[in-house]
Order: C-alpha cells, then sequence, then structure tokens
C-alpha cells in the first residue's frame, strides 16, 4: 500500500513537467490528461481508505533523507489527515473537469493545469508529511504556483493582491521554520508521531515562545484574524479554480498545521495560549460577520465568510477537547466541501453577468433558476443550516467550548451570536442575488449551466448532503487519533 | 635552522592552477592575430581541471609544508610544529569548489571573450591569477599566508573590473581598488599587534598563547587587533558597514567578472573569516562573537533594504549578496565552546548551497544578456517569450537565492542557519533572519516577475552553446544538491572535522 502513498504524492508532480512541455497544438487533450490524471489520484486516494485503523498510521513511508539534519523522509496518513487528503483529490480532479471549459483570461490552460498539479503535490506532502522539517518544506512548495496562479491568471488588481499573498505567507513559514526548528532542537527529533506520542519535556517558557512563533505561522494560513487581510484580495482577484483551490485546500494546512505540528510540538504553550487563541477566533467569527453584512462583493463576501468559518475552525481547537478537536476537523472538510462550491457558483456569476457587485445583480432565480438554486443551497449549507454539512462542525465547536467552561463559555456564547450574524449575511446575499427584480447586469441570455459546471458542483452538493445527515462517516475516522492527541496534549 | 624541505605535492593544485595561467598568456602570444581566441579559455579551464584532479588525489592524507618546529613563546606557551601551508579537508573542499566556481566563469566568459569586449590573453591570465590566490587561502594555516593569498585573490580582480573600456569601469575599479587597500592595512596592522603581544602567526600558535594566557586574552589591545584583522576581512566578503564597494563594482564590471566577485571572491571571504575567527581567534569568541552578530544583523537588514529600490540588474545582486552574506556569518556569531564546530559546519553548508544558487544566477543572466552590461531590471521584459530555458534557469536560481522550492538547496541553506543560531540559543538572530528573508523574497519575486512582463519585441541575444550549457549545469546542481543536500553537508562536516 506504500506504494500507493507514494503514486498520491508523485503523479501530479510528474503531471505538472508533462503538462509544462505539453506541445500547443494538443490543448484539448492536455485538459482530458489532466481530467484523467487527477480522477486516478482521487481513486488512489480512496484506495487508501482500506488500510484504515484506529491507532497509529494507516499506511507509511520512512526513509532517511538529511541525516545530518536528523531529517527523514517519513510520510504517512491516518485518521486526522486522511479526510483531507481525499478533499484535495476531489477538488483538484473537480478544478481540472471545470478547466476543461473554462479557462481565465490570458488563456494557456496547460501552463495553468500544470502549476495546478504542483499545487496539488505540495498540498499532499504537507497533509501526509510525518516530519516537521518535510511538512515544511512541502508548505513552502505551495507558495510559489499559488502566487504563479494569482498572479497571471487572475483579475484587474492581480498583481498588487498575488505580492500581498506572496510575501504574507511566506511572514507565515519562515516563522513555521523557526518554530519547527526550535522544537527539533528542544525534543531531539523532528518526527511529528514522536512528538504526538509522549509529552515534551522541556521549559514551559520554551514551549510558550515555540507555540506562540507556530500559532502566527498557522494564523497567517488559516488565516485568523487580524493576520487575515490578504485572504480577501487574494480570492478576489484569484481566478475561480485559483479561489476554490485557496478555500478548499490551502487554507487547511494552517488549521491542520496547528493541529498536527503546534500542538505536540509545546503541548504546554498550547494550553497556557489557548485562551487567546480562542479569543482571537471568536473576534474573527464576529469581524468577518460583520465585514460581510456591509460586503458589496460577491467575491469578497464569500473571502470574508471563510474568515468566519474558519474561526469556528480554531475555536474547536483551541478548547484542547475531543469534541473541539474533531468539530474543528469535520469543520475543515465542510468548509472545503462548502466554500469550494460557493467559489465555483461565484465563479459562474460572474463568468455570466461579468460582476460580481452585488448592487448589479439580483432575479438570477428568474433567468437561471438552476444556478439560483443551487447557490442558495450553498449558502444556506454555509450558514449552518442543520441537515447540510456546515452544521456539525460549528455547534459542536460552539457545544466544545461550552463544555470547557470558564473563559470559554463566554466565548461560545459569542460564537453562536457570530452565528447568527453568519445566517444574516447569507440571506442578505441570496436576497440580493437570487430573487427579487432582476439586477441591471443579470441578462437573460446569459447561457445555462453546462456539463462541465455541473460536473464541478455535483460531488459537492452530495458531500454536503451526506456529510449533513450522517456526520459520524466522518466522526468516527477523527476521534480514535484526537483521543490520543488530546491525552498527550491537554491530559 | 635547517632548510627546509618543500612538499610539492602538496602544492600541486597551486602549481597547476599557474601553469595554466602562463600557458594561456603564452597562447595569446603564439596564436596568430584574428584567429577565435575562445581556445584561450579551454587552456584556461585546463587550471582549474587539473587543480580539482590533483586536490583530490593529495588530499586523501593531511600532510602540510612550510613548517616551523614547535618551540617556546612569548609567556611561556609551549607549542607543537606548525605548518603554514596545509592540505586537509577544508582544504580540499575550498580547492575543489573554488575550482568549479572558476569553471563556471570560464564558460560564462565566452561571450566577453568573442565579441573582445575585454583582451582575451589578460583576461584568462588574471582570472587564473585570482584563483591561485584562492587555492593558496584554502590551505593557509597562517595570518600571513592568509592575507597574501587573499591579495592575490584580490588584486587580478581590480583589472579585471576595469579591463572593460568604459567610465563605469574604470570608476569601479578605483573604487574597489581604493577601498580595498585601506581595508588590508586594517588587517595587517592587526595582525602586527597580535603577533607584538602573542608572538605568532601561526593560527594554531595564536588560538593557543591566547587560550593559555589570559593576561593577554585580556588586554584591550589584543580585542583591538582582532577586529582589525576581521574588519579588513569582513570587506573582502562585503558585510556591513564594510560593503559600499560592492554594488558599484558589480555593476561596472564585466559579467562575468560579476560572477566572479559574487561567487569565488565571496568564497575567499569567508574562508579567510572562518579560518581567523575559528580558529587563531576561537579563545576570543566571547568578544568577536557580539561583533559578528551585530555585522550579521547590520549586514542582512542593510542588504535587503536597499537592495528593494535597485533598479539595476547588478546592482540589486550586489545588494542580495550583502544580505545574504549576513545569514553567512550569523552561524559563526552566536557559536560559542563546544558549538563551534557545528557552527563552522553550518557556515560552510550555508555557502557551499549559497554559491550554487548564486553560480546558476549569474550564468541566466549572462545567458540572457550576453556579451553586455546588466541593464535595469526592467530590461528582462520578455526574457520569458524569447529565451524560456534561461529564465527558468534564473527563476531557479532566484528561488535558491530566496530560499523556496523549486529551489531546494537554498531552502536547506536557510534551515541550516536557523538551526545553528537556534543551536547557540540565540532565537531572537533566527527571527531577524527569518523576517529578512521575507523582505528578500519581495525583491527576488520582482526580477522573476520582470521576465514575465510584455515587451517590445527587443532583439534576441543569441546564446552561446557553452553559456547555455554553464546554465544548465548550473541550474542541475542546484536541483541535485536541494534534493540531496546531504552531500554537501558531509563535506561541510569534513571542512569543520578539519579546522576545528
Amino acid at each position: 500500500m506504500n506504494a500507493v502513498l507514494i503514486a498520491v504524492l508523485v503523479l501530479p508532480a510528474l503531471g505538472a513537467v508533462a503538462l509544462a512541455l505539453w506541445p500547443g497544438r494538443a490543448e484539448r487533450a492536455a485538459g482530458w490528461f489532466a481530467v484523467a490524471l487527477s480522477g486516478a489520484v482521487f481513486t488512489l486516494t480512496l484506495v487508501l481508505l482500506n488500510g484504515r485503523r484506529d491507532d497509529g498510521t494507516w499506511h507509511e513511508v520512512d526513509v532517511a533523507w538529511i541525516p545530518s539534519l536528523d531529517v527523514r523522509l517519513h510520510l504517512g496518513v491516518d485518521g486526522i489527515s486522511w479526510p483531507l487528503v481525499a478533499l484535495t483529490g476531489l477538488t483538484f480532479l473537480l478544478c481540472a473537469l471545470y478547466s476543461l471549459r473554462h479557462t481565465p483570461e490570458p488563456g494557456n490552460p496547460r501552463k495553468l493545469l500544470a502549476l495546478l498539479s504542483i499545487l496539488e503535490c505540495g498540498v499532499f506532502g504537507v497533509f501526509m508529511a510525518l516530519d516537521a522539517v518535510v511538512f515544511f518544506v512541502f508548505f513552502e512548495v505551495t507558495l510559489l504556483p499559488m502566487f504563479a496562479v494569482i498572479a497571471v491568471w487572475g483579475g484587474a488588481g492581480r498583481r498588487a493582491a498575488a505580492r500581498q499573498f506572496l510575501l504574507y505567507t511566506l511572514f507565515g513559514s519562515v516563522l513555521l521554520l523557526v518554530g519547527v526548528v526550535a522544537a527539533m532542537i528542544s525534543r531531539g527529533s523532528a518526527d511529528l508521531l514522536e512528538w504526538a506520542a509522549a509529552p515534551a519535556e522541556w521549559s514551559g517558557r520554551g514551549q510558550i515562545a515555540v507555540f506562540v512563533v507556530l500559532l502566527i505561522a498557522f494564523a497567517v494560513k488559516s488565516p485568523l484574524w487580524p493576520l487575515h487581510s490578504w485572504l480577501p484580495d487574494a480570492h478576489t482577484e484569484a481566478p475561480t479554480v485559483g479561489s476554490v483551490v485557496l478555500a478548499a485546500v490551502l487554507l487547511k494546512m494552517g488549521t491542520y498545521g496547528l493541529v498536527r505540528v503546534a500542538l505536540p510540538a509545546a503541548p504546554e504553550g498550547a494550553r497556557a495560549l489557548a485562551p487567546v487563541l480562542g479569543a482571537l477566533a471568536v473576534a474573527a467569527i464576529v469581524v468577518a460577520g460583520l465585514v460581510c453584512l456591509a460586503s458589496t462583493e460577491l467575491k469578497r463576501l464569500i473571502a470574508y465568510s471563510s474568515v468566519g468559518h474558519m474561526g469556528f475552525v480554531l475555536l474547536g481547537i483551541a478548547t484542547l477537547s475531543v469534541p473541539g478537536i474533531q468539530a474543528a476537523l469535520f469543520g475543515n472538510i465542510a468548509h472545503g466541501v462548502l466554500t469550494g462550491l460557493l467559489f465555483f457558483l461565484v465563479g459562474a456569476v460572474k463568468d455570466r453577468y461579468g460582476t460580481g457587485e452585488l448592487d448589479r445583480l439580483g432575479g438570477i432565480a428568474t433567468v437561471s433558476p438552476l444556478l439560483a438554486g443551487v447557490l442558495g443551497f450553498a449558502a444556506v449549507g454555509s450558514l449552518g443550516l442543520p441537515g447540510l454539512a456546515g452544521f456539525w462542525g460549528e455547534a459542536f465547536a460552539v457545544v466544545a467550548a461550552v463544555d470547557r467552561g470558564g473563559f470559554f463559555t463566554g466565548l461560545g456564547v459569542v460564537a453562536a451570536l457570530g452565528a447568527a450574524l453568519a445566517a444574516a449575511y447569507f440571506l442578505r446575499l441570496l436576497r440580493r442575488t437570487t430573487v427579487g427584480p432582476p439586477g441591471s447586469a443579470v441578462v437573460a441570455d446569459a447561457r445555462g449551466v453546462d456539463a462541465f459546471e455541473a460536473a464541478a458542483w455535483a460531488p459537492l452538493v452530495l458531500l454536503a448532503l451526506v456529510f449533513g445527515l450522517a456526520p459520524d462517516l466522518l466522526l468516527s475516522l477523527t476521534v480514535a487519533p484526537v483521543e490520543a492527541l488530546v491525552a498527550v496534549v491537554n491530559p | 635552522m635547517s632548510v627546509q624541505s618543500v612538499d610539492h605535492a602538496a602544492l600541486a593544485p597551486v602549481y597547476a592552477v599557474v601553469a595554466a595561467a602562463v600557458l594561456a598568456l603564452l597562447v595569446d602570444l603564439v596564436l596568430a592575430p584574428g584567429r577565435p581566441r575562445s581556445v584561450l579559455l579551454v587552456v584556461g579551464a585546463l587550471g582549474p581541471v587539473a587543480a580539482i584532479v590533483a586536490a583530490v588525489v593529495v588530499g586523501t592524507g593531511h600532510r602540510g609544508t612550510f613548517c616551523t618546529p614547535g618551540g617556546e613563546l612569548p609567556g611561556g606557551v609551549t607549542v607543537g610544529p606548525s605548518c603554514s601551508f596545509v592540505v586537509d579537508g577544508a582544504s580540499v573542499g575550498v580547492t575543489v569548489l573554488g575550482s568549479a566556481l572558476a569553471l563556471v566563469v570560464l564558460g560564462l566568459s565566452v561571450p566577453v571573450v568573442r565579441d573582445a569586449v575585454v583582451p582575451p590573453g589578460e583576461y584568462v591570465f588574471l582570472l587564473l591569477c585570482s584563483l591561485t590566490g584562492l587555492v593558496v587561502l584554502a590551505s593557509a594555516r597562517d595570518l600571513l599566508t592568509l592575507l597574501v593569498a587573499v591579495e592575490t585573490l584580490t588584486l587580478p580582480v581590480y583589472v579585471l573590473v576595469g579591463l572593460v573600456r568604459r567610465p563605469a569601469s574604470a570608476e569601479a575599479a578605483v573604487t574597489f581598488f581604493v577601498t580595498s587597500v585601506v581595508a588590508t592595512t586594517f588587517t595587517l596592522l592587526g595582525i602586527g599587534l597580535l603577533y607584538g603581544v602573542v608572538g605568532a602567526v601561526h593560527l594554531d600558535r595564536v588560538a593557543a598563547a591566547l587560550s593559555a594566557r589570559p593576561d593577554a586574552r585580556d588586554l584591550p589591545l589584543v580585542g583591538a587587533a582582532a577586529l582589525l584583522v576581521l574588519a579588513g576581512l569582513l570587506f573582502k566578503l562585503a558585510a556591513a558597514p564594510f560593503h559600499a564597494w560592492a554594488p558599484a563594482t558589480y555593476d561596472g564590471a564585466p559579467l562575468p567578472v560579476a560572477a566572479w566577485l559574487g561567487t569565488a571572491s565571496k568564497l575567499g571571504g569567508a574562508v579567510a573569516v572562518v579560518v581567523t575567527t575559528g580558529v587563531a581567534l576561537r579563545p576570543l569568541l566571547d568578544v568577536v562573537g557580539p561583533v559578528l552578530a551585530v555585522v550579521a544583523v547590520g549586514t542582512m537588514t542593510v542588504g535587503n533594504l536597499v537592495a528593494l529600490r535597485q533598479r539595476r540588474l547588478l546592482r540589486l545582486l550586489a545588494w542580495s549578496s550583502v544580505a545574504q552574506t549576513g545569514y553567512l556569518l550569523a552561524p559563526l556569531a552566536v557559536a560559542r565552546g563546544d558549538g563551534l564546530g557545528d557552527a563552522v559546519a553550518g557556515v560552510a553548508g550555508f555557502t557551499a548551497l549559497y554559491l550554487v544558487a548564486s553560480a546558476g544566477v549569474f550564468a541566466a543572466v549572462v545567458a540572457l544578456r550576453g556579451a553586455g552590461e546588466g541593464g535595469t531590471v526592467d530590461d528582462l521584459a520578455g526574457s520569458a517569450r524569447r529565451a524560456p530555458l534561461a529564465t527558468a534557469a534564473l527563476v531557479l536560481g532566484l528561488a535558491g537565492l530566496a530560499g523556496l522550492p523549486p529551489g531546494l538547496a537554498g531552502l536547506f541553506a536557510k534551515v541550516v542557519v536557523i538551526k545553528a543560531t537556534l543551536d547557540g540559543s540565540a532565537g531572537w538572530l533566527a527571527v531577524v533572519i527569518a523576517l529578512n528573508a521575507v523582505i528578500g523574497l519581495a525583491y527576488y519575486a520582482r526580477v522573476a516577475a520582470a521576465c514575465f512582463a510584455p515587451s517590445d519585441g527587443a532583439r534576441t541575444a543569441s546564446v552561446p552553446v557553452v553559456v547555455g550549457a554553464t546554465a544548465v549545469v548550473t541550474a542541475t546542481a542546484g536541483v541535485v544538491l536541494g534534493a540531496w543536500p546531504q552531500w554537501v553537508f558531509d563535506a561541510a562536516a569534513r571542512v569543520a572535522n578539519a579546522l576545528v
């Protein structure tokens, strides 16, 4: 099975090389090749599931790489990482499918697909890495391809947005390097499994310093208020597939890193700073909600709603409890599915009507009922309607916070009020876009939903329903590893 | 006093380079006027190749020559025999790396030699003279030999910088010459003062005397001497506040000479500083370390901030090399006691990986600009369309300097430095380095992005095959060493073992 693990990581990289060298004459074939490749990779991620067990990693590869730095090429998948690996595989498959018909200006889909493939390889590496330095290396791999995707295929303000993305996230990742190396020196190993297996036995002040550094590093990526300001610009300017990948997958590297790297690296630091993290997370929820209520641009609004959703995920992590971290991991997937879907839909709206300004939209339901219907579904899913995927992660994050008592009870209450804000702005969004008289930009003769769009949306709609109705599908995977982690981090 | 026997085998790498230098000059005289002079580069390349072979062959064991028998130094310090010229793991590593860089620079010299921008015979001769200095420096184990070697490395470069008949070149050469001579006098004064106190110039003897005599260690004069020695050497390395010559000199020099300044000359400066602080001044680390820390922080910060504002490509690269020098010094600045070996290994590993990335950038720049000057960053517009491979090599090299994948070599260089500073429990320095890396990326990204900007159809410079091949080789070296950095770290550990 280890061959499958390696294939999942290596195939996208090889695919990227093939796509970069692909002859310009066979443009169409390149698109289908990307679909076939990402389809195969996604299938392989599903195959990984059959090694499933409750304790330890399902699949593991461990070879020496740089002995003098004590770095091993240690990769594996377990209940915490597998859902994200599968979500990554699915997201990139859907992006490849969508790209068959839709290539943002200035064209050249081969290069875009090649960059997406490198990105996919990097994200798989992050979710599979069981060595802190390898984790950092793959974390960095994702940086330049995403920069290029925004800088080349983005909207009018793409250069500034791309540069901001690059410098902001590099700021996070260099701190990640400092934190990882400091933890590595203090613990005498870079192995994440070893970190998670035994409580850290080094000074409390050192642990707090390392956790602060790692927290800032992952807070930039997640993003956590007040380090989120790169995200709305990046989302607004990025092409549709870029936004989808950013929301569905790249942000998860931050929250996943917090659970996989930061908590085991410095548990005492995590315990000391949990209230701070929780307070910032709740601030993110409230601030994002208020900004969304005043937002007039569709993509910006969804981007800020992402900040709010990730706030719930971070609140769950901050509780340092089994239900809280479970909720966070569930929220990660739910947000990936629903916000990925929302960005596909917003892309479709902007494709058709040429604008994302709420003032010029409205009445989409009268001209394109299917688009309006799916948009409505994604919005109510995202606002946390029970029965859809968005509900469980956020509800349990609040429950876990209230359960923890004390200061966290207050945080839970404020977060719940923040959820009400989310309901308000998503309903406002629907009112301004789908119903009412057609807006000035909404033209009746815009084309209908094509097969490629439908193919990209359908699996996400289905997953939102499935995870909403049967959350245990996911929760049963994560419960055992999370219990083991919490036993060490917060005994 | 017996007549010294000279171990000529130990000197073989030096002989090889000198012979090739003279041979190049002779071939230039013999060759009929009007014949293509590129053959001189081939003759010149024999030198570094032979030096690499000789170094690897004689470097299997530890050997020394120009040795002095043991005796007693002032203050009653008894010492064993010491040698001025030593072949060991460190010297072999430096010789091989320096000769490889010379080969790269010779490869990049094809356009300037072909277009007769520089007089070919003199050019190759001077370049190899400079390499001779570097090869001697690799083995120099007393302060005077070290200084003579550093001067041999630098002197020909003054002329090389000014070989092109451009006002900018002449100005660059004079700036470089005047400031460099001042720096040398500093070092010489420092060596003199040190000799006055400890009565020795051999690195190991200076260290032995200083560690055995607390009275000497506590003399303010000794501290001042150490700082004077370092000041002159830091100048060669272009570390702040002795960095001001670098931008003008890089920009005025012919491109391959700038490449030599940015790689081999940098290596020489690094070797001189590491050997001096790591061996001779080791007992004074608690005095020298904090000074180096201030220099390192100042160098990286000034280099990065000023690089942000540069419009001319070579000036930007010069400031970026200043910034990188700051990272290079950081491990040395925080090393104390037993950590010194790891710190030296860290500096060596960083230097090697950095030089590979840097050579890659210069190779790509020559491939894009040919025999011309560096020009402005905006002149790179349209490169991606005109010369996709050279642009790819440039982006790869810049990513290496920024320490980002796909430039994995640079990424591990960053890891090494951060690890070394944290090992020396200087978390603040690690954070300063990290933040500097972010500033650095801002201008590296600007250069890379400039290549992809649309252009108004500037002419395509024809790239000689050799330059293209050199760019491919350096880029490949960057990729391979990025994937297997352990090779570099093993070599760096051997260097550190040999020195400390």
